[in-house]
């Protein structure tokens, strides 16, 4: 991807309402541990807020790149350091809004929910979202 | 055909087969040829039939084929374009250009996997293609892990041909396509333009014909390429054109001879042609048992992080300190860059950013992402370090200062950081690519001349964002310009494949503004790719 800071932050935001929203949907009613809709739905929205703020350090990383390009690889491997944050802060129940059960929030609940849709929308960033938005890729991942 | 003495390489259309065997009416006036403005009367006085289009494309190569191919999906109809061209098929200068620099068709090109002329949504890219038809998982590991864990994929040039082969009768290509020598293009009183035409002997009953439209396109390629003076005077003075040849002129001789009597060449230039001329040289050496000792001459040797004011470490004139934001890697003389700019400029920040720089500022950063530069491929270095090892190439960093014939052989005196050295070899190949001024291009001087367009501070043809070129426009008539030619303006990588594209889709969006086409919004986008996918007619 070649990405530009705003580029960066409306691909994140358009992805995670449309794939994070409709995987979520469908997902929740037969993850692991009986979550609700609430905890999964507020969980993709610290992914969302989190992220925003994860693209200023990767749009950091990006200046040391002559290319200022974002290789596919990076796309995929910052679910690791994205993932480990945000299932941290679910563990010491430090995101808002949840009601957290006495055994906390079920990790492979968790962490099916954020790789299906980590996956998805990795894929149709490196290709399919070309098709619809033909602006998308020569104008740094802004749809608006 | 290719002109010997000419100062330039590229093959140019034989001007004779051009010309009329006896003299036929229709042709140019003083007057008309005087005039910047031309109404319709003084045309047709002149005897010039005029034959109404609303959109004409002038040069016929991938640049013409990537703009046309844009509109047509865009709903225009063949009946309301025509490409003006002395080509056959888009791909022939190009695919011409590429053998001869030694990219036969099972050869890859240095582009990117993304960058497709002939599918202009860039998906399924080349590489994906590749990896899912022939299921090859070394190229799709590739594509997922490049360029940190294996080199940029590339396509192979003559998949890159096939598949514009079937692009171009997808859309019916040959229906729009004209033959003839574009003489020039003059505004019309009252909008639009005229665009002057000399078709082929025979096939007009007039020596011109004058094409009326409302838009014009301009994608005439590289004004010319040129051989270093030294070596053009040395080819003139001694009447030898066999041992010194230019790296983008046919030189299948050179590697003849190499493989039957061991030889020694220079070779000069630190470019992606210089590494393909290399690669040719050190697989025949594998392959053929050839003897070939390579000197290789660089006039910068980079030998670390550099951009386009050098290396790092020297004296940067004008250049100021490398910036850790901003650093290119390199060594052994090369400067390390995948492809001709660095990526981002097809569509990230370099080319946000460019997109609102003017002036000085903008030709700064062209300077600093500039500068000759090779892709880092790991055969590349691995033939490299053999050949140091055993002796067989060596660098030498100067500037000749004068060639002279020694018996069969050439003897270069290069300046060098340590004083004149004396460097005599068999041949020389030229890989330096130096290009021509615009104003070497009869049909762009004249549009300098009389048709309001101006330069950029590069030099260039000084387009627009939506890649009009500023001073041009004729009543409600706009014309475009897209290539080479317009390099330096507010979108860098215009002479790419990748760049066309990007420069098509600005065109096609402004023309849609103007009424002339519908958008390609994301309904339209994605049917039309499905019928690029079924093959189908769009």
């Amino acid at each position: 991807m070649l990405p530009t800071l705003n580029g960066r932050i409306q691909t994140r935001i358009f992805m995670l309402v449309v794939f994070g929203g409709v995987i979520t949907l469908v997902l929740t009613p037969v993850l692991p541990g009986d979550p609700d809709y609430r905890t999964t739905y507020l969980i993709l929205a610290a992914v969302l807020v989190l992220g925003v703020l994860w693209e200023l350090v990767y749009h950091a990383i990006q200046q040391l790149r002559w290319e200022k390009d974002w290789p596919t690889l990076f796309g995929l491997v910052t679910a690791l350091n994205e993932g480990a944050l945000l299932w941290l802060l679910l563990d010491l129940e430090l995101v808002p809004g949840i009601d957290y059960p006495y055994d906390g929030v079920p990790f492979w609940a968790f962490f099916i929910d954020f790789s299906v849709i980590w996956l998805v929308v990795w894929v149709w960033t490196n290709g399919p979202m070309r098709v619809p938005f033909i602006r998308w890729r020569f104008f740094g991942g802004r749809i608006i | 055909m290719i002109d010997p003495t000419a100062a330039s390489v590229v093959p140019t259309t034989d001007p004779s087969t051009y010309l009329p065997a006896q003299p036929i009416s229709g042709d140019l006036t003083d007057q008309l040829l005087q005039t910047d403005f031309w109404t319709d009367d003084m045309v047709a006085a002149a005897g010039i039939p005029i034959v109404d289009i609303p959109f004409v494309t002038i040069g016929g190569g991938i640049g013409s084929f990537v703009t046309v191919d844009y509109l047509r999906i865009a709903g225009v109809p063949t009946s309301q374009m025509r490409v003006l061209s002395t080509l056959d098929f888009p791909w022939q200068t190009y695919e011409y250009l590429t053998r001869v620099s030694q990219v036969p068709r099972p050869e890859r090109i240095r582009s990117d996997s993304a960058s497709r002329p002939d599918n202009i949504w860039g998906f399924p890219s080349y590489g994906f293609a590749e990896g899912v038809r022939h299921f090859d998982p070394k190229v799709l590991w590739g594509l997922l892990t490049e360029p940190i864990f294996a080199d940029y994929y590339t396509p192979k040039a003559g998949n890159v041909f096939e598949q514009l082969e079937r692009e171009a009768k997808r859309i019916s290509y040959d229906e729009m396509l004209v033959k003839g020598l574009v003489r020039i293009v003059r505004r019309r009183y009252g909008g639009g333009y005229f665009t002057i035409l000399t078709p082929p002997e025979g096939a007009s009953a007039t020596k011109r014909v004058a094409f009326r439209s409302q838009y014009v396109h301009l994608a005439v390629g590289y004004p010319g390429l040129k051989f270093l003076p030294e070596l053009q005077r040395y080819r003139t003075e001694n009447n030898d054109y066999r041992h010194i040849v230019n790296a983008y002129e046919a030189h299948e001789h050179v590697y003849e001879r190499l493989v039957q009597t061991p030889s020694t060449v220079l070779v000069r230039g630190g470019g992606i042609v210089a590494s393909r001329i290399l690669q040719r040289l050190m697989d025949d050496r594998e392959k053929h048992g050839a003897q070939t000792k390579i000197v290789h001459l660089f006039r910068t040797y980079i030998h670390g992080t550099n951009d386009g004011y050098g290396n790092e470490e020297d004296q940067r004139p004008g250049g100021g300190r490398t910036r850790v934001t901003m650093r290119r890697r390199g060594g052994d003389g090369w400067a390390y860059q995948g492809f001709n700019y660095p990526k981002s400029v097809w569509g990230g920040q370099l080319k946000a950013q460019v997109r609102n720089l003017e002036g000085e500022q903008r030709a700064e950063l062209y300077k600093r992402m500039g500068g000759t530069n090779t892709p880092y491929r790991r055969s590349w270095q691995r033939q490299m370090k053999q050949g140091r090892r055993e002796g067989w190439y060596s660098c030498v960093v100067g500037t000749v200062d004068e060639m002279r014939p020694s018996g069969e052989r050439i003897l270069n005196r290069v300046r060098t950081a340590q004083g004149v050295v004396p460097v005599e070899v068999d041949f020389v190949i030229d890989c330096t690519g130096l290009e021509a001024d615009i104003a070497e291009h009869r049909l762009l001087k004249d549009l300098l001349d009389h048709g309001g367009a101006s330069r950029n501070p590069v030099g260039r043809l000084n387009v627009d964002r939506t890649f009009e070129l500023i001073g041009t426009q004729s009543g409600g008539g706009v014309m475009y310009a897209s290539g080479a030619t317009t390099l330096g303006g507010y979108f860098p990588g215009v002479d790419t494949f990748l760049g066309l594209q990007v420069a098509a889709q600005e065109i096609y969006g402004d023309l849609n503004k103007r009424g002339f086409c519908k958008r390609i919004g994301p309904v339209r986008s994605t049917v039309q790719w499905w019928k690029w996918l079924a093959g189908s007619a769009p």
